[in-house]
């Protein structure tokens, strides 16, 4: 392992996950931490809480679709709605380089604010500092959260009711986000403008939570991409997952862009998207349900869990030649989020 | 996609591969010798489809891999000097040299940033003039021509502040070398965007020479299966010659303003490859004219003593002498995220396609 940090150790993929295992978790040692889920699981007296934090640092500030403020509000509540909790409340720190504007400060909290209303909690606290000019690149945000869920979800942020046969489904278009930070970072200019799937997912993971559906697990895919997430859900476990290439949902413009660059929509940055496995039984319902909220019309079956390749990721390829899928390593592209 | 899903068309593909399997009887070797190839063919999962008797070996091909230690060790060097800006391709970032690499360098503090084209490492150039910016030039005829417009840009405006360090190869040495060797390939599978920059004329001495079969493909699924089934169909017939599947692409000449900004910048020389050793005439070097932008001529520097990796048997992958399953280190201590020889760095090695595609 490296003595010194690397821009890959914060990429999200394996880098991270071992300086998280190697640096964190070692010291910081407990039982809540070790469950290593998108947000921290707690019993308090009766009730079960749901708590995660997150810091952004995305690179420009402002993007087609977003900015820093929505990203911070929405990339929390997403934490906590994926891991079947009822978001509650969530904390605001602000991380600021000298000289900064305040016309463009507030256009970040005014966008801060209307994604909290639009995911109906409250930015109850916060703090401030300023850093000298050249010390930090003009703003970073840190947002916590806290939210509340019910014992019969609490399974969900594991997956360890996880079997053969469940069905894997995302909420629509993967990879939007990557390429529209990215876009805006090397100023391309696009035919169709790619805006940032950036969204808050608490009121979707909700109306299928609520719909009494069988969800298995939950997870927002984010600087990883679809291909980190799927290849987690198998890492130790005894079974595997098959993905239909020719099913996941990539736009157009995304998939152009990717030809482009080389890259792969797997492994592109999402903001607005949730992986579900869900029982055989309950797909085509969820899917139903999904399909008729804002940020789920374009949801999709992608795969299966399956009892072959126990602990691998597979992907069947457009052309019907298959391969392992693995996470993400080193750095794609830095300061997505 | 117009222009890509014709050429990812699954019943196309499947049906490639049903003629491929009716008219292949001899047990046959196919090599590529193209990074993109190499990435192409595990991620869309095409040795799935052919028959056991067809084995696929990757080649010398991505041009990360090929880039000898001693030429990583030289640029991580160089980065730490003072005022000096390494402008680079991301991909040799993370080469480890003998003992330290870029992104370590980087992380140490040197001024290294990563560009998409050599114009932009000019404009770096042109706004830091106290500095000296050394673009690193790695790779086939597909990267030289933009090596080569970057110093006659240089030299046109007078630029004194952009070096470049020069390690582009051309590739038919390499195939010649590993066929005198005495490594058994029947064919190979043509690089795509090298031949459309060099022209298909630059196989007719390996291939008289050699009686080798060579068919140029391209980049999608369905192409590299017709110049799978070509290859096939030479070598049942014994009909073995130089053959262009990516036609949309690649003509005879190539492209002749490219190879004309090539011959004026650089001349041939003997050069190192990583597992090859020095191949006569197989290397690229900036021509005296253009000296002062050589950064090997200028930038005087003291380079350690070349260490390869203990136990990398990155060279016999190279010459498709192993395969990566074969290292005793791949998957264990060397993964992309930890690697340990050149064709585990680059996305288009053939031990991180392994790694990321394969069972």
């Amino acid at each position: 392992m490296s003595k010194t940090i690397l821009l890959g150790h914060g990429s999200g993929g394996k880098l991270t996950s071992d300086l998280i295992k190697k640096s964190f978790v070692e010291y910081f040692d407990n039982q809540t931490l070790k469950a290593m889920t998108d947000s921290a699981i707690v019993n308090i007296d009766d009730k079960l809480l749901a708590f995660t934090t997150d810091s952004y640092v995305v690179d420009p500030i402002f993007f087609p679709g977003g900015d820093i403020g929505k990203l911070a509000v929405s990339g929390t509540i997403n934490d906590l709605a994926v891991s079947g909790a009822e978001p509650l409340f969530i904390s605001a720190a602000f991380i600021i380089e000298e000289g900064f504007s305040i016309d463009d400060l507030e256009s970040i909290t005014k966008s801060m604010k209307d994604e909290a209303d639009k995911s109906g909690v409250n930015i109850v606290t916060g703090d401030t500092k300023v850093v000298n000019k050249g010390q930090c690149d003009k703003i970073f945000i840190n947002t916590a959260g806290i939210g509340l869920l019910e014992r019969r979800c609490e399974h969900i942020s594991t997956g360890k009711h996880i079997q053969c046969g469940d069905k894997i489904i995302v909420n629509g278009y993967i990879g939007d986000h990557g390429i529209a930070v990215m876009g805006a970072r090397e100023k391309l200019k696009f035919e169709t403008e790619i805006l940032t799937d950036c969204a808050c997912l608490n009121h979707l993971t909700k109306s299928v939570i609520d719909s009494g559906a069988d969800i298995k697990f939950m997870r927002d895919i984010t600087r990883g991409g679809l291909a980190t997430v799927v290849s987690e859900i198998t890492e130790n476990r005894k079974f595997g997952i098959k993905i239909n290439e020719r099913d996941i949902p990539v736009r157009e413009s995304v998939r152009g862009m990717c030809e482009i660059f080389g890259y792969d929509p797997m492994f592109l940055a999402n903001e607005g998207k949730v992986l579900m496995v869900v029982s055989e039984q309950s797909a085509d319902k969820v899917i139903n349900i999904m399909k008729k909220q804002e940020h789920g019309r374009e949801s999709a079956m992608i795969g299966e869990i399956t009892s072959t390749n126990p602990g691998k990721a597979v992907l069947h390829s457009v052309v019907g030649g298959s391969r392992i899928i693995d996470k993400l390593t080193g750095e794609m592209l830095p300061r997505i989020c | 996609m117009k222009y890509i899903d014709e050429f990812r068309d699954k019943d196309l593909v499947q049906e490639l591969s049903r003629k491929i399997k009716q008219i292949s009887v001899k047990r046959i070797t196919i090599m590529e010798v193209c990074g993109g190839h190499t990435m192409a063919i595990h991620k869309f999962g095409i040795p799935s489809l052919l028959p056991e008797n067809i084995d696929l070996l990757s080649g010398p091909g991505c041009p990360v891999c090929v880039t000898d230690i001693r030429f990583i060790d030289r640029v991580v060097a160089i980065s730490r000097l003072d005022n000096t800006i390494i402008t680079t391709y991301g991909d040799l970032i993370r080469v480890p040299g003998s003992s330290s690499s870029l992104d370590k360098e980087k992380a140490n503090g040197a001024d290294i940033r990563v560009v998409y084209s050599t114009l932009e490492a000019l404009e770096i150039a042109k706004h830091n003039k106290d500095k000296k910016v050394i673009f690193p030039g790695i790779g086939f005829e597909t990267t030289t021509p933009s090596s080569a417009i970057a110093i006659l840009e240089a030299s046109k405006k007078d630029t004194d502040n952009f070096f470049l360090y020069s390690s582009h190869k051309v590739m038919p040495p390499a195939m010649a070398a590993l066929i005198d060797e005495g490594i058994k390939i029947d064919g190979y599978i043509g690089p795509g965007h090298v031949t459309t920059v060099a022209g298909a004329k630059m196989y007719d001495d390996l291939a008289n020479k050699y009686k080798l079969s060579i068919v140029i493909s391209g980049f999608e699924p369905v192409d590299l299966m017709q110049s799978i089934y070509f290859l096939v169909r030479q070598l049942e017939n014994n009909k073995p010659k130089v053959e262009i599947q990516y036609k949309r692409a690649v003509n005879y000449e190539g492209n002749l303003t490219a190879q004309h900004m090539i011959n004026e910048v650089f001349e041939l020389r003997d050069d190192w490859w990583r597992g090859l050793g020095v191949l006569p005439g197989s290397g690229l070097g900036i021509r005296k004219k253009y000296e002062s932008f050589d950064a090997e001529k200028q930038i005087e520097v003291e380079v350690e003593k070349p260490k390869e990796p203990k136990g990398c048997i990155c060279g016999e992958i190279l010459k498709g002498l192993k395969r990566p399953t074969d290292c005793k280190l791949f998957r264990s201590v060397c993964t992309p995220s930890y690697p340990v020889g050149t064709c585990m760095v680059s996305n288009e090695g053939t031990c991180q396609a392994y790694y990321n595609f394969r069972f």
